[in-house]
């Protein structure tokens, strides 16, 4: 393989191996895989020139970065002030028992990925969910169920 | 396009660039902050664009699709302008009637324009909307008018005088010098005068010269999105602020800390920066003036905590976001050990706006304390949910029944929260106070970067509690004891009142530790993470003893303390109840009434929500 | 000769070196105050918070961590208010919650009044003090363990959960832990505050440590 072909060699020569550049290159590593592999993590510590405990501690602090696998679709429910009270704490009960996993957990086809974050700032229209980059607003769990049926659907899948 | 490279050429472009946009006879802006994008607005703006197109009137017709609004709640929204009427909730299939009417036409179209609640009566014209007629949108005000990826259009507004006449009239002490007479205190929550963070950067050493100036765009507050929608309806106000504050302070480098869950800001702000940079108002020699300063985006990884200076800074050089001891103030040693200034999106925006209005003018808008306006995100159960931006002084009152229109369905207010989780909750029977950074600490909340939250009876306060002690025992660094253990410790108390479990002995223990974290945490956000605690506790005491010792939520959140029950006699047997549970608790047959086995009712309440009898009771 | 600073502690006037922390002031004049976090010969960390006193200026008052406050002209230091002391002993209790078999901690309590965890006691095994975080880097030049994620979550590990040929198992951090020494030999059963030693006069006898 060469360098070109190996995401995080590549992120690295885009950005330069200067330490301030560590986390847009960890977000650009995860936009390919999706999550940060070890092999990943540990090329970088070495082609950056910086400790492993330093980019293991990164990749662990912020909570945009995961260290496991992501299913294809990424569900992402808000749960900023706004949206709790319009009851998003309810909204994601009900996704969690219709996907049968709870927040921060992948379906065991790898289909879909539920995660909860901290408000999205688009607070006028809670509950708000994001399916795969998409808003949703003012959701119910009927109205994000047909959005997730749909998308397993287009996938060959029932849900 | 070749560099502006003095003044007089600013203004020329200036002209040129105005002169362009008054070749249009009309304007159509499309509001296309997130919010909107959430409704599709994308769809309503390529509408325009072909019935515009179609019906020829690509020359005399200028589309834009602008920055957020303000008003979410009635998006996608447009205004037709120079007559500047509104229109709510557009669908595409609504624009061509919209172009026959409003823009080939004097008319409008009824159905789609404001109705106020009071009266019901329509209303055209969008400065005579109450939402926006009580506002002064000094700093908002352009998001509406400009798109925000083209920077002529800004400057077409008188965009980058500003800047001008901070490099070629005025001395680095004049800028600051004005700041201060403006009054001008920070936006991200506690209100720091911005000239002496300015004037202390400005004199601190710096071995080899180096200053560095940061704009936090780490809008981690939850329910707060003004820096959002600033940065994606109005970079360039942001940066033209920045630059001002680089000839003041003398600094050579700047960052844009902006969080990774805003991909527009971040898009638009690239956009803005090379543009900027392509005209020579960014970058080396600006406007001819020999100033240098550029400015870098660093997105961040998602961490409340990088609001916090140290933390933000750690994270720009790519550490972990852990705040560190201030005995020596980043003005001094902050980025890579340099002097460092750190200000807001909102303060930075309001920069240009002193140097353009005079010291004195912007003055005369505030309180004796708090001078200009603040923007607030108006949020929560409220009927006009949206941004705005208020004079400072205006009372909470007035922002929630005259701009936001009082609660929906008309239940009755509760709180009013402010600030995030740093703030507290403000009961009724304090809304007269004034927004003013020195009264709402008074009251036992602050002004934070702006979140407003309104609740109404639906919501249970020893709840609200429980939320911001979950969300900031998550979001704390985990460094220092009191925050981590102490913050985890009085969730599970807090947790243990909402669930019926609690005592008057734990209540004690919830302010005793408090108190502790408030006074011995490292940062900022232990310091303040007790205020939600303290201040519903203050107000709302009655809630929590109701909760200990008659374990009863009054306002029908806590799960623990509720049932749900069918009323025989109202319910008719439609099976919506039984379908639609969950849990598959309810038993009954068509036609004849429903009952909830409460072994296996989890209390989710949808059977509440389905219902079209009132059958369902919660208790 | 350095240039000397002077403040008052627990109404004392003295003099201290421009540089030194109120700790260090404060232990060279033989002023007691508990730390958890430091350890001399590593850089202050200042995250247990066990060694918060109040610190005065005209009339603002404020609790700081003496580990990194320096010392400067005119400021009072109060060592051992009533305000020191209700945070000192929460701070114990906290600790306690996450390790009551600490024998460190258990000795701690004992000398400084906790006679009862009133929190929800679940022992984690780590307090998170960080000492062999830094020991390691900064006395060993390792530097093969660190914290990783944050929060409550947040925990002492090398990366991956997996040995790293980093470490040299020198046993540098087993050496300043304060938690996974042999745990207090008092009578009563292991998470249970002994308070055998709550006479202070017993402790300066037979201290657990050192």
């Amino acid at each position: 393989m060469t360098k070109q072909q190996i995401p995080e060699l590549r992120a690295v020569e885009k950005y330069g191996a200067d330490r301030s550049f560590l986390i847009p290159i960890l977000h650009e590593v995860q936009e390919e895989y999706h999550f940060l592999p070890e092999h990943a993590l540990r090329n970088i510590a070495s082609v950056m020139n910086i400790s492993l405990v330093d980019v293991y501690g990164v990749a662990t602090f912020f909570t945009s970065f995961s260290l496991e696998p992501k299913g294809k679709h990424l569900v992402t429910l808000c749960m900023g002030t706004a949206c709790h009270v319009r009851n998003s704490r309810g909204l994601a009960d009900e996704v969690s028992r219709f996907l049968g996993i709870s927040p921060g957990e992948t379906t065991s086809d790898m289909l879909f990925s539920l995660e909860t974050v901290n408000c999205l700032g688009a607070c006028a229209l809670g509950p708000i969910a994001v399916v795969d980059g998409r808003y949703h607003g003012q959701m119910t769990a009927s109205k994000l169920e047909r959005v997730l049926k749909k998308t397993a659907k287009d996938e060959g899948l029932e849900k | 396009m070749t560099r502006i490279t003095s003044p007089a050429a600013l203004e020329q472009f200036r002209q040129e660039a105005q002169a362009k946009r008054e070749r249009f006879k009309m304007g159509v802006s499309v509001c296309g902050g997130t919010g909107c994008q959430a409704q599709e607005c994308k769809d309503v703006f390529e509408a325009f664009r072909t019935a515009i197109h179609d019906g020829g009137l690509a020359d005399t017709v200028e589309l834009k699709l602008t920055g957020c609004h303000g008003f979410c709640e009635m998006g996608p929204l447009a205004v037709i302008h120079p007559a500047g009427i509104f229109y709510k909730r557009i669908t595409p299939e609504d624009v061509p009637s919209i172009v026959e009417k409003s823009v080939l036409g004097d008319g409008v179209v009824e159905e789609l324009l404001f109705e106020n609640p009071l009266d019901g009566g329509k209303v055209a014209e969008e400065a005579a909307i109450p939402f926006y007629a009580r506002q002064n949108r000094m700093v908002l005000g352009m998001n509406g008018k400009i798109d925000p990826q083209n920077i002529d259009d800004y400057i077409a507004q008188g965009g980058y005088a500003a800047l001008a006449k901070a490099l070629f009239e005025m001395e680095p002490e004049d800028i600051i010098d004005s700041v201060e007479r403006a009054g001008l205190r920070g936006r991200g929550g506690a209100g720091f005068p911005t000239a002496m963070k300015w004037r202390s950067c400005r004199a601190a050493q710096s071995s080899d010269g180096t200053r560095y100036l940061l704009c936090n765009a780490d809008e981690g507050d939850p329910g707060a999105y003004m820096d959002r929608s600033l940065l994606e309806g109005n970079p360039h106000a942001v940066l033209e602020g920045m630059v001002i504050g680089a000839r003041a302070i003398g600094a050579t480098e700047g960052y844009i800390y902006v969080r990774h869950e805003y991909p527009l800001a971040v898009e638009n702000l690239l956009v803005a920066l090379d543009q900027a940079r392509l005209y020579g108002l960014l970058g080396n020699n600006i406007l001819g003036s020999g100033l240098d300063f550029d400015v870098k985006v660093s997105v961040g990884g998602g961490a409340f905590v990088c609001g916090e200076s140290t933390a933000l800074m750690a994270s720009i050089e790519g550490r972990i976001g852990e705040p560190r001891v201030k005995h020596v103030h980043t003005v001094e040693k902050g980025l890579f050990n340099k002097p460092t200034n750190l200000n807001n999106v909102e303060t930075w925006a309001n920069v240009p706006l002193i140097l353009n209005e005079g010291a004195d003018a912007y003055a005369a808008t505030g309180t004796e304390s708090s001078k200009g306006t603040k923007i607030f995100s108006l949020v929560g159960k409220i009927r006009n949910t949206g941004l705005v931006e208020v004079p400072m002084g205006i009372t909470l009152k007035e922002i929630v029944y005259d701009i936001g229109g009082g609660m929906p369905e008309g239940k009755d207010f509760k709180a009013v929260q402010t600030g995030g989780p740093s703030g507290g909750c403000i009961p009724g029977s304090l809304l007269d106070t004034p927004v003013d950074f020195d009264r709402l600490v008074d009251v036992g909340s602050m002004m934070g970067s702006g979140g407003m939250i309104v609740m109404d009876e639906e919501t249970c306060m020893v709840d609200i509690a429980r939320y911001f002690l979950d969300f900031l025992s998550e979001e704390s660094c985990g460094k220092c004891v009191p925050c981590r253990e102490g913050l985890k410790q009085m969730l599970a108390i807090v947790s243990d009142i909402a669930e019926g479990e609690g005592t008057r002995d734990q209540l004690d223990l919830l302010l005793e530790t408090a108190e502790v974290v408030r006074d011995t945490s490292l940062c900022g956000l232990g310091q303040t993470a007790s205020n939600p605690v303290l201040s519903t506790i203050r107000y709302f005491e009655d809630e929590y003893i109701e909760h200990i010792e008659q374990r009863k939520c009054r306002a029908g959140v806590c799960r623990a303390l509720i049932t749900y029950t069918i009323d025989a006699e109202l319910c008719n047997g439609c099976m919506r109840c039984l379908k639609a549970c969950p849990s598959k608790a309810i038993a009954g047959e068509k036609k004849k009434s429903h009952s909830i086995d409460q072994q296996n009712c989890e209390k989710c309440g949808i059977c509440f929500e389905v219902c079209e009898f009132n059958a369902v009771t919660r208790m | 000769m350095s240039e000397m600073i002077n403040l008052v502690i627990d109404g004392q006037a003295v003099e201290a070196e421009r540089g030194w922390t109120v700790l260090e002031a404060a232990r060279y004049y033989g002023v007691d105050i508990p730390t958890l976090c430091h350890k001399e010969g590593l850089a202050p960390y200042s995250a247990c918070r066990l060694c918060v006193v109040e610190i005065r200026r005209g009339n603002r008052s404020q609790l700081s961590a003496s580990c990194s406050f320096p010392v400067q002209d005119g400021i009072e230091v109060l060592t051992n208010s009533a305000r020191v002391q209700k945070s000192r002993k929460v701070i114990i209790e906290l600790m306690l919650a996450s390790c009551p078999n600490s024998r460190t901690l258990q000795c701690l309590a004992s000398k400084y009044g906790v006679t009862k965890i009133r929190y929800k006691s679940e022992d984690r095994g780590c307090v998170l003090c960080g000492l062999c975080v830094r020991v390691c880097e900064e006395q060993m030049g390792a530097g093969a363990i660190g914290f990783f994620y944050r929060g409550t979550g947040r925990e002492v590990a090398m990366p991956f959960h997996t040995r790293d040929e980093l470490c040299r198992e020198c046993g540098a951090c087993l050496y300043v832990c304060p938690v996974c020494e042999l745990p207090c030999q008092g009578p009563l059963q292991p998470g249970e505050l002994c308070n055998a030693c709550l006479d202070t006069l017993q402790i300066e006898a037979f201290p657990c440590r050192e």
